[in-house]
């Protein structure tokens, strides 16, 4: 218990004082103009060399992104996306060495509706965005997250993943690629000329109509807490950044997550009760949406070698304030956990790399990949794998045990108990109105019409389900998403009712 | 105004659940806390019948509460166990010769065996003597070790089946925490099991029965069936990297008072990816207990100590560079 204590304690004995013109430990030439780690100096052209490396190398050591691939950039204008795109740019650049061989587009989802952004501050964002869009030469998509309430239901339905191995199909990838693009040359075609090309297919941005804005802003307030709007939203956006990798037929998304953020991500999951996917939220890729897959080529860097880069190199970012801009520590679960690693790596400097390193050893314990999954298997809203069939002994388990029974003699009142926090249906320990027990014609159904927060409950994983708990009604919750549910509960009281005739249970072997 | 206790719909609450936030009365209170621990114990299969379980008691909330709900529920169901307590004296002036008074009180309230094993009597050290030599700091590897086998050793003496500690869900969402914050990744797996593994020989298997009841309700508990415990923190340095994942917790539950089980619910649900190196569990090869290492050597210093392990073993002489960076560091 106490050798952490002694391991830091160690690194503060020997902390020396960097003397002030210290020279480049790389080079040993030039002046160092900043410390990356505790003794490494660097100076400018070899950080630069050696950050530039690392973003390569981590997309070459993962072997993820095929040549010719089309990826989705999501730029959120913070340091850490924004390099991101500074990197690919530098990577897809003519006079780079080893040239990234991918067809890059970006994507910024504009949340300003939900964080408290005017019509004008918005479009003065959206704007200053463009700007540096425009200047890459890529294609940019600039979506309202008010966009969600024209979602299809298809967003969520789960896709079976195109289970490329990666390796040798990679060679051959690359091979294939090569080819063609000589074929290109002889012909005098330019990649150049496909970019430009693909300009023309700009997504314009449109400012959302301001019914949207207050359908979205109701939605929000019917989250209690700012955890949850927290949760909502990270759901919501990704939603749409899957939508449009979709219908633009981009394979991979590639996110701006620095190690720093990974870290604060990794111990908010955890305390969000999402444990069980905690490596695809983290890891380098996570192919729990089968057809689109999201890489985290930034998680090498820590923030704060991110903003020294921006810095130095003149990498330009645009703020936007997000739900929990200028709130207290302990206004959210997500908040909390950001200022508490921050603290913390302040006094233990081997904080964030020792979270970041655990990520890397764990993988989900109920397979995501497993493609024969039953779509009911998937949670509605995060698409992880449920993690809500865990055995008798467990903490799950354990919480139903409790509201049951701190609820439990008083049924006979249901009006009585909490509609938000007690769930009708494990309050009934006699079953009379159960979702499991599909009551068919029961008189108890004619309420369900409409699915309670309860029915909804049972497709969403444990996490998913603490995030529902805190909306007031679902009824505010975008279409695509009550209407998948719909159509999940059709198909499970359908499966329930031929349930007699089926021989085999694939579904409940698993 | 009055509150209506929700469970039973007639008396009035007496307080509200901090692991539900329902307002209930006295007994249904009671009654819920002790069916909980009940299903924990049925569901995780914790005991079999006839079997002698080891309470380990150290006079404080927990324990106290574990003794106390044990009792009960062995005589409610019908579990069929013979239980008795078990407590470790570690020999810290003002602090466990005072909580020890108390687990003596309770072995004549609860009516239950007591057996005291002491540090000085198994290795000839006291805590207040281990102190002395090697200051406040990093004291706590050496508790922390000798009382895991004084416990051990204890329930031996008694031949008790199994030993049961009164971990509570607190302290198992804080060690997911500090695990994650120390990268141990195979504590991090081990740390949610309910029970330690029963097929290691020598070892007696472990449960914490209170895995999934809260601090808060532990104490809410003890205080209203008026339990006697004694709750002073130990004097010797508490661990200062814990305070933090344990200030963490306390604000995690204040945002969202199901934090704890949340993140109880994560450590449960992780696994480690295939192919990271694990430590096996085996013998030191000297006393024969369980050990990560061929000879079980504590890590005092700071620095790698393979070396020194080496030569240790091998009972070569040791510089004073060596010796020095054996001891714990002053500052």
């Amino acid at each position: 218990m106490c050798e952490v204590d002694e391991e830091n304690s160690g690194c503060l004995q020997s902390r020396s004082v960097p003397g002030v013109c210290k020279m480049c430990v790389k080079c040993k030439e030039n002046t160092a103009v900043l410390i990356i780690r505790v003794g490494d100096a660097f100076c400018r052209s070899c950080f630069k060399e050696y950050f530039v490396h690392k973003f390569r190398a981590m997309l070459g050591k993962n072997r993820v992104i095929f040549p010719g691939e089309k990826v989705l950039l999501t730029v959120s204008g913070g340091a850490a996306s924004s390099s991101m795109l500074a990197q690919v740019q530098e990577g897809l650049g003519r006079d780079a060495p080893k040239k990234l061989r991918f067809i890059p587009a970006i994507i910024y989802i504009d949340e300003g509706g939900v964080c408290g952004q005017d019509p004008e501050e918005r479009e003065e964002t959206v704007a200053q965005l463009e700007t540096i869009f425009r200047k890459t030469g890529f294609p940019y998509h600039i979506i309202s997250l008010e966009q969600v309430f024209s979602l299809p239901s298809s967003v969520l339905e789960p896709v079976p993943g195109g289970a490329r191995q990666p390796g040798g199909d990679y060679k051959a990838a690359v091979d294939q690629y090569i080819q063609q693009s000589k074929l290109k040359q002889k012909r005098g075609e330019a990649s150049v000329e496909e970019a430009q090309d693909s300009l023309t297919h700009l997504n314009i941005y449109s400012p959302p109509s301001p019914e949207h804005t207050q359908t979205l802003q109701r939605l929000f307030s019917t989250l209690k807490t700012l955890t949850a709007k927290e949760d909502l939203l990270q759901t919501l956006r990704q939603h749409l950044i899957l939508h449009t990798a979709r219908t633009h037929g981009y394979s991979k998304v590639m996110m701006g997550d620095s190690c720093t953020r990974l870290a604060i991500k990794l111990l908010t999951n955890i305390s969000l009760g999402r444990g069980a996917s905690l490596a695809a939220d983290t890891g380098f890729s996570d192919s729990r949406y089968g057809d689109v897959v999201v890489v985290r080529p930034m998680r090498d860097y820590s923030s704060k070698e991110i903003t020294f880069y921006n810095r130095l190199f003149g990498v330009e970012s645009v703020f936007t304030p997000s739900l929990d801009t200028k709130a207290p520590d302990k206004a959210s679960i997500q908040r909390l956990t950001e200022s508490f690693i921050i603290k913390l790596q302040a006094d233990f400097p081997s904080t964030v790399s020792t979270i970041y390193r655990t990520s890397e050893k764990l993988h989900t314990a109920s397979s995501p990949q497993n493609s024969s999954a039953e779509p009911s298997a998937k949670c509605l809203l995060c698409l992880c794998a449920a993690d809500t069939k865990a055995e008798e002994a467990s903490a799950f388990q354990a919480t139903l045990l409790s509201e049951r029974l701190s609820v439990g003699k008083a049924q006979s009142d249901p009006a009585h108990s909490n509609p938000a926090s007690s769930n009708p249906a494990s309050s009934n320990p006699a079953g009379s109105c159960c979702q499991e027990q599909g009551c068919g014609a029961g008189g108890c159904c004619s309420t369900s019409r409409i699915p309670a927060p309860t029915d909804l409950k049972t497709l969403l994983c444990y996490s998913c389900r603490l995030t529902i708990k805190d909306l007031i009604t679902v009824e505010a919750l975008p279409h695509y998403i009550t209407s998948e549910a719909e159509k999940r509960q059709r198909r499970a009281q359908m499966k329930e009712e031929i349930g007699e005739f089926l021989l085999d249970e694939d579904e409940d072997a698993e | 105004m009055p509150v209506q206790c929700s469970s039973c719909g007639q008396n009035r609450a007496a307080l509200k659940r901090p692991k539900t936030g329902h307002s209930l009365c006295r007994s249904c209170f009671f009654w819920a806390f002790e069916e909980e621990v009940h299903h924990t114990i049925v569901s995780g299969r914790l005991f079999s019948r006839g079997e002698t379980v080891g309470i380990g008691a150290s006079g404080g909330k927990d324990s106290t509460v574990l003794a106390h709900v044990l009792k009960v529920l062995n005589e409610r169901y019908d579990y069929g166990l013979k239980l008795l307590l078990l407590s470790v004296d570690e020999g810290i002036t003002g602090y466990r010769d005072d909580s020890l008074e108390t687990v003596k009180r309770n072995q004549q309230q609860y009516d239950l065996p007591l057996k005291i094993v002491s540090y000085e009597e198994l290795y000839g050290w006291t805590m207040d003597a281990i102190v002395k030599q090697v200051g406040l700091k990093n004291n706590c590897t050496f508790c922390g070790v000798f009382r895991r086998q004084a416990l051990d050793r204890g329930a031996m003496m008694l031949n008790v089946d199994k030993i049961c500690t009164g971990h509570n869900a607190d302290d198992v969402a804080e060690t997911v925490l500090m695990n994650v914050l120390r990268g141990d990744i195979a504590r991090l797996r081990r740390c949610t099991a309910i029970s330690t593994a029963s097929d290691g020989e020598g070892a007696i298997p472990r449960c914490k029965p209170l895995k999934y009841a809260y601090e808060k309700e532990i104490v809410l508990y003890a205080y209203f069936k008026k339990l006697d415990y004694f709750s002073t923190e130990c004097i010797y340095s508490p661990n200062a990297y814990r305070g933090h994942a344990r200030t963490f917790l306390k604000d995690l539950e204040a945002v969202r008072p199901s934090a704890i089980m949340d993140v109880i619910h994560s450590g449960e649900n992780l696994s480690v990816r295939e192919g990271v190196k694990m430590p096996v569990q085996g013998t030191c090869s000297r006393c024969g207990y369980i050990s990560s290492q061929a000879l079980g050597l504590p890590k005092l210093g700071i620095g790698k100590h393979h070396r020194l392990h080496g030569k240790i073993l091998a009972q070569q002489p040791l510089t004073q560079e060596e010796e020095r960076k054996l001891k714990a560091v002053d500052f």
